[in-house]
């Protein structure tokens, strides 16, 4: 007895212990590893130009309850390093299916798919309504930054240093290209010096 | 039709042994509120005594093994949290233990604190949820069942704050743990460990020594040491028949072998003992939760060669088991070098010791049968599977 009247006056006095939110209009703040449906990142302006998704299907391979399906493109379009490379035709995720895991976030090797924390997702629609496309999924990276920022900063430094990488790789490339057709000019003007000489 | 009329004749006559009355059989369930989820007893009745109880079950069969052996070996570790989602985070221990036996990996030192750490939390909402829903089944509607989920709110909030979900934290990876903590995550969880004794104290006061709750747990539903051997039964129910056996201590999984606590031993096996045994639990999780918050070190939480994408394990069998909250909870696996498990076999551990529910309930009144129910601590995502 002592104790549940301790409780009942406590939970009138006590700060912590207050912890009702009046929902729609106040919410309480998510923590940063909150984790509801996935959505695809992009880069830039233009979201299907920037998608980072490559279309490798690892993720609706390794996806448990299946509920990832992915179309390949026939042509492809330059990545954020500029590499050209194979887009999504088509990319559909059946929310009323996933389970909120994050394997997808994991096994994706290309930093496409992120999670998202948007948990009204109510529709009237129960089929069509949460079967979302590409266009719904598609979200700037600022808004990964918004809701999981120690996540992005790393991803970012990620993608900065192997985009770095690719960039000395095609510089050094385009230079010895530029230096062998150089030599082959060089070698080829040398082999022609004799020829007129002689 | 045919397979109504084809089922065996029932093996008992609805005569009572007295002339002055006959047996009832009635079926309890399976959304009776107070059996723990969708499970269906069918009780034989010689007046309020129980003659005959056969459990049934298989409601929320969602075939979790064949699920198994169809999916990755990474996939499967979400569909673990379903197993018994009051403790997703033993479950996945449970699981990636098999598995890295299977393959071989080396867990990394703090990866083994985190783990140690996450179950032992586990364990202490789960038994504080048990015992609210015990005292719930004998009447004591609400109060105690609500101050035990104020407790584990706190310790889903940490669940949460780390793993991002939290009932179905699908956490553990084959080799170490999917992200480190977060900034200040560990003095959160020593508040909420310092301050959960006094919550074990509270419920204590509130309810040790209660008439009714004496009256209504001791001497019911007593299992004697020998049943509960021969059936296999594990984890608290083992215990609170009086045998010592408690795989932390059996099989020192992970670095068990490093904490100080003690097991606790009932006496009488009744449904008193297995909830004292309980409390009693709570008391030493928090003695190695304790002594784990203080000694985790710095380092990397996963094995540099556990790999993600593309893991095959080579061919063979491996048989990992934890003492989960409610049992021992083990995982078979084959590997047959493919992608997917050629075999995968839960061991549940309430499943087994539901086995022994009618050897407990006979001769017992039916509203006992509840609380016999309820001190088994069943849930029945674990059991159907």
């Amino acid at each position: 007895m002592a104790e549940t009247a301790r409780n009942f006056l406590g939970s009138y006095v006590s700060d912590e212990r207050l912890t009702t939110v009046q929902y729609p209009e106040e919410r309480d703040k998510l923590p940063e590893a909150t984790r509801q449906f996935p959505f695809l990142v992009f880069d830039g302006n233009d979201p299907m130009a920037g998608l980072r998704c490559v279309a490798c299907q690892i993720c609706e391979k390794e996806c448990p309850p299946k509920c990832i399906y992915i179309e390949k493109s026939k042509d492809k379009k330059p990545d954020y390093v500029g590499k050209p490379q194979i887009y999504p035709a088509r990319f559909d995720i059946d929310l009323s299916v996933c389970m909120s895991c994050q394997i997808c976030v994991e096994v994706c090797p290309f930093e496409a798919i992120k999670m998202d924390t948007e948990y009204e997702l109510s529709t009237s629609d129960r089929f069509g309504g949460l079967l979302v496309d590409k266009h719904q999924l598609a979200k700037p990276n600022s808004h990964f930054h918004e809701i999981h920022p120690t996540d992005a900063n790393e991803v970012d430094e990620r993608l900065a240093v192997e985009k770095a990488k690719f960039e000395a790789k095609a510089k050094a490339d385009a230079e010895a290209k530029a230096k062998a057709a150089a030599e082959a000019k060089a070698k080829a003007a040398s082999s022609q010096t004799p020829a007129t000489s002689a | 039709m045919s397979a109504i009329a084809e089922m065996p004749p029932k093996n008992y006559e609805l005569i009572a042994k007295d002339d002055d009355g006959e047996l009832l059989e009635v079926s309890m369930g399976p959304h009776h509120p107070s059996t723990h989820g969708v499970f269906r007893m069918d009780v034989v009745l010689d007046g309020e005594r129980i003659v005959k109880l056969k459990p049934v079950f298989g409601y929320l069969h969602r075939n979790h093994e064949k699920i198994g052996e169809g999916t990755t070996y990474l996939a499967s570790m979400p569909y673990t949290d379903r197993l018994d989602y009051f403790c997703s985070l033993t479950n996945n221990w449970a699981y990636a233990l098999s598995v890295e036996k299977l393959a071989g990996l080396q867990v990394p030192e703090r990866a083994e604190y985190i783990r140690v750490i996450t179950a032992e939390l586990t364990r202490l909402q789960n038994h504080a949820c048990l015992m609210g829903f015990l005292v719930q089944d004998m009447g004591a509607s609400g109060t105690p069942l609500m101050y035990a989920f104020r407790e584990r709110e706190k310790i889903l909030d940490l669940f949460e704050s780390l793993t991002g979900a939290r009932m179905m934290c699908n956490y553990m990876r084959f080799g170490g743990c999917r992200v480190d903590l977060p900034a200040g995550w560990l003095a959160t969880a020593q508040k909420v460990v310092d301050e959960f004794p006094k919550f074990i104290d509270e419920f204590e006061n509130l309810l040790a020594g209660n008439e009714i709750l004496m009256a209504r747990t001791q001497n019911i539903g007593v299992m004697h040491r020998e049943l509960a051997i021969n059936t296999g039964i594990t984890g608290p129910m083992l215990r609170a028949a009086g045998v010592n056996y408690d795989l932390r201590k059996v099989d020192h999984y992970g670095i068990y072998d490093r904490f100080q606590f003690r097991v606790p031993l009932g006496d009488h096996g009744d449904t008193y003992d297995r909830y004292m045994i309980r409390v009693l639990e709570m008391r030493e999780s928090v003695k190695i939760l304790e002594q784990a918050l203080k000694g985790i070190p710095a380092g990397p939480i996963i094995d540099p060669k556990a790999k993600l994408r593309g893991f095959r394990p080579k061919a063979g069998e491996a048989y990992g088991r934890i003492e989960a909250p409610k049992g021992e909870l083990g995982f078979y696996l084959i590997s047959d070098g493919s992608p997917n498990p050629y075999r995968y076999r839960v061991r549940p551990p309430s499943f087994i010791n539901l086995t022994i529910l009618e050897d407990m309930c006979l001769g017992q009144l039916i509203a006992d049968v509840v609380i016999i129910l309820g001190s088994v601590d069943i849930v029945l995502g674990e059991v159907d599977r």
